[in-house]
């Protein structure tokens, strides 16, 4: 874990020094609406439907007991005792005064901790594969890089007022669980002929309304060049962004409009001049943060433990079976915890929840915990011996769902329940889904299925993305839900297909369910997923159960 | 022309804790859209919404949302706009955490006017 110096530490209090200043002059009535708006706004602070909302950055999603015991004691302190961790790794509260706020960030800062770059034309919270450190396909841990990352785009003065907001991914793994090819820039990393390690580059990914899948710019970039080849993507994407209409002005439109040719020769010639300037001042801070990702010190115990809790706990086994994943160190594995109780928010964790996986994170888990792209928490090094343990103190707490990577581990952005810019709820949805999934007893029967859903076309929900997407739409003052097909988030990321038209939200469930009945019946076998099963058929028969064979639904 | 009268209320959240609120007609600012001055006339509306625009130190976004007449005051039409006189429908947080009676009754009006079939 990356520990602030003096500078991030006395940059992030006089930060909150400045805002708490500004949150006053704006009570007293000395800021406007608009003067004050793009202040909190750097500050994570943002106006939903019924409250504010503040949104913390979690740098690659990787947090320790400390942080995780803070988020949960301000859920307790500033909040309504829960917190929502979202598609972007990071955690919202849903209801915090805005008087309140600058005590929140000083609290957050105690932890080393804070929301600045959450929001606003800014390169936002670096996000990184889940796995990072532990996965047994890892080239090498993503997250040095990362933390580089983020220390060289925090209040980077040459990006702070960019065309529009900027995303950046890490993997370190050839199996992609970052996706970085639907990030403005999606660093792989890869390594070349003679061993060495690099990145492939891919830039101008990002789903919203134009969604589009990156491009590569550069197959092989040495790692050392990393810094000032970022710095000339972003600085190329700067100057020719557009900044006359914000539904062009992402990297991907800029990418589409001038062709990745250009683009390419532009930031090779800026990069050529960016890099003399970077006088290995970069190489000598990654050294030092790589020293604070050391590897834990694994321990070598035997595992019968487990293996015997296996026989005996049928639910045990069912858990095993589904949260966890295969580590890099014999004996090890990554857990991952699922926040999809059937019934509950997707995301949503409370702060007994958050204390309880804290304790297991420094009890039995190296102190580290991670938050994943798809809203559950992974406690990524836990020996096996342990694991008996975490899941009975999982189970008491409520945290013991073994559905991960099941249709009931579902995707969904907060939607019209939290967000103003959403056109539907999403979070129902996701409810009703799960609870009827629940209800048939076949989610082990249908296998690994994803479901992801947005409650807008920004495409928080990644439903673009989804093996089933569902996107929430206004139709003339009525919550209609459109489903898209056969998306898929990993190495091999695609863009699902439109099945046609949309579905009010008492018919969605229904609908989803048709599909899923449709695909049991036309496998080839149990082994053939969903998504296998759609590859080779396409969308017709489904498109037959979602509709109706030879009839043609009328668009809402 | 339309003979459909539309029926205007300024709304807007607080400024300190981001709750809906509604503009009265002594231009006060209440949490109950039932007391909400309901406007019929375009530019008395406009008028009225750069009235609520001049209070920046009591609200944050103010914008004109359609309504209609009910038995005890202004009613939403919008979905969106009667979610925020109840609060999320995940938990009960937000309005229908204070007054539970409101839940009851938006809770008629989104099973008639939300899940309409289409």
């Amino acid at each position: 874990m990356y520990r602030y110096n003096d500078f991030d530490n006395a940059f992030v209090r006089e930060r909150i020094r400045q805002f708490r200043a500004q949150v006053q002059r704006r009570i007293v009535g000395n800021l406007t609406e608009d003067e004050f708006k793009p202040l909190r706004l750097m500050n994570g602070l943002y106006l939903q439907l019924h409250a504010y909302m503040l949104r913390v950055a979690i740098p690659y999603g990787t947090l320790n007991a400390q942080k995780m015991r803070q988020l949960a004691l301000i859920a307790t302190r500033w909040d309504k005792g829960y917190g929502h961790f979202t598609t972007r790794q990071n955690i919202q509260y849903n209801w915090p005064k805005l008087s309140d706020v600058p005590d929140i960030l000083e609290d957050l800062a105690v932890v080393q901790m804070h929301a600045i770059q959450t929001s606003g034309n800014t390169i936002r919270n670096v996000t990184a594969d889940h796995f990072a450190g532990a996965a047994a396909d890892e080239i090498e841990d993503p997250r040095p890089y990362a933390e580089l990352i983020r220390q060289w785009s925090t209040d980077h003065p040459e990006f702070q007022f960019l065309p529009r907001k900027f995303k950046i991914a890490v993997t370190g793994s050839p199996h992609d669980r970052a996706v970085t090819r639907a990030h403005d820039i999606g660093l792989r990393m890869v390594r070349n002929g003679a061993g060495e390690t690099g990145f492939e580059v891919i830039i101008g990914g990002g789903l919203g309304r134009t969604p589009i899948m990156g491009k590569v710019l550069r197959g092989f970039l040495p790692a050392r060049d990393l810094l000032p080849y970022l710095e000339a993507i972003v600085s190329v994407y700067n100057l020719l962004g557009r900044r006359d209409n914000k539904y062009k002005a992402r990297i991907k439109i800029t990418v589409r409009e001038h062709g990745i040719e250009a683009i390419r020769q532009r930031v090779e010639t800026d990069f050529v001049l960016r890099r003399n300037s970077f006088a290995g001042a970069d190489q000598a801070l990654l050294n030092d943060i790589q020293n604070s990702f050391r590897p834990p010190v694994f321990i070598d115990a035997p595992v019968n433990s487990f293996d015997v809790a296996r026989k005996n706990d049928p639910d045990f086994d069912m858990w095993v079976k589904t949260n966890l994943t295969g580590h890099k160190h014999p004996g090890y594995a990554i857990v991952t915890i699922s926040l999809k109780t059937p019934g509950g928010t997707p995301g949503d964790a409370t702060a007994q929840q958050m204390q309880v996986m804290a304790e297991l994170a420094e009890r039995n888990g190296h102190d580290e915990l991670r938050v994943s792209h798809e809203q559950n928490i992974i406690l990524p090094h836990i020996h096996k011996s342990h694991v008996p343990d975490v899941y009975n103190a999982l189970h008491a707490v409520g945290l013991a769902t073994a559905n991960i990577g099941l249709v009931s581990d579902i995707i969904a952005c907060p939607g019209m329940d939290y967000c103003a810019l959403a056109t539907a709820r999403s979070i129902p949805i996701a409810q009703e889904i799960a609870a009827r999934i629940n209800e048939l007893k076949l989610e082990r029967d249908i296998g690994p299925l994803k479901i992801k859903i947005s409650g807008c076309i920004n495409a928080c929900g990644h439903h673009h993305l989804g093996h089933i997407g569902i996107l929430g739409l206004d139709r003339a003052g009525v919550e209609n839900y459109q489903i898209t097909l056969g998306g898929e988030a990993t190495e091999n990321a695609q863009l699902g297909e439109r099945a046609g038209p949309g579905f009010a939200a008492r018919e969605i469930v229904p609908a989803i369910e048709r599909l899923i009945h449709a695909y049991l019946a036309r496998r080839k076998n149990p082994s053939e997923t969903f998504l296998e099963t759609y590859r080779r058929l396409g969308l017709e028969p489904f498109k037959v159960a979602l509709y109706g064979e030879g009839r043609t639904r009328h668009a809402a | 022309m339309s003979n459909h009268t539309t029926i205007m209320v300024v709304t807007a959240n607080d400024l300190i804790d981001g709750d809906a609120v509604w503009l009265t007609p002594d231009k006060d600012w209440t949490r109950d859209i039932r007391k909400a001055e309901t406007i019929e006339n375009e530019r008395a509306a406009q008028s009225r919404l750069g009235e609520a625009e001049s209070h920046p130190g009591k609200v944050i976004g103010p914008y004109l949302a359609e309504v209609r007449h009910g038995p005890a005051g202004a009613e939403p039409v919008h979905f969106r706009e009667i979610f925020r006189t109840r609060g999320p429908s995940n938990y009960p947080h937000g309005k229908q955490e204070i007054d539970p009676g409101v839940e009851a009754e938006i809770e008629a009006e989104i099973e008639e006017r939300i899940c309409v079939s289409v």
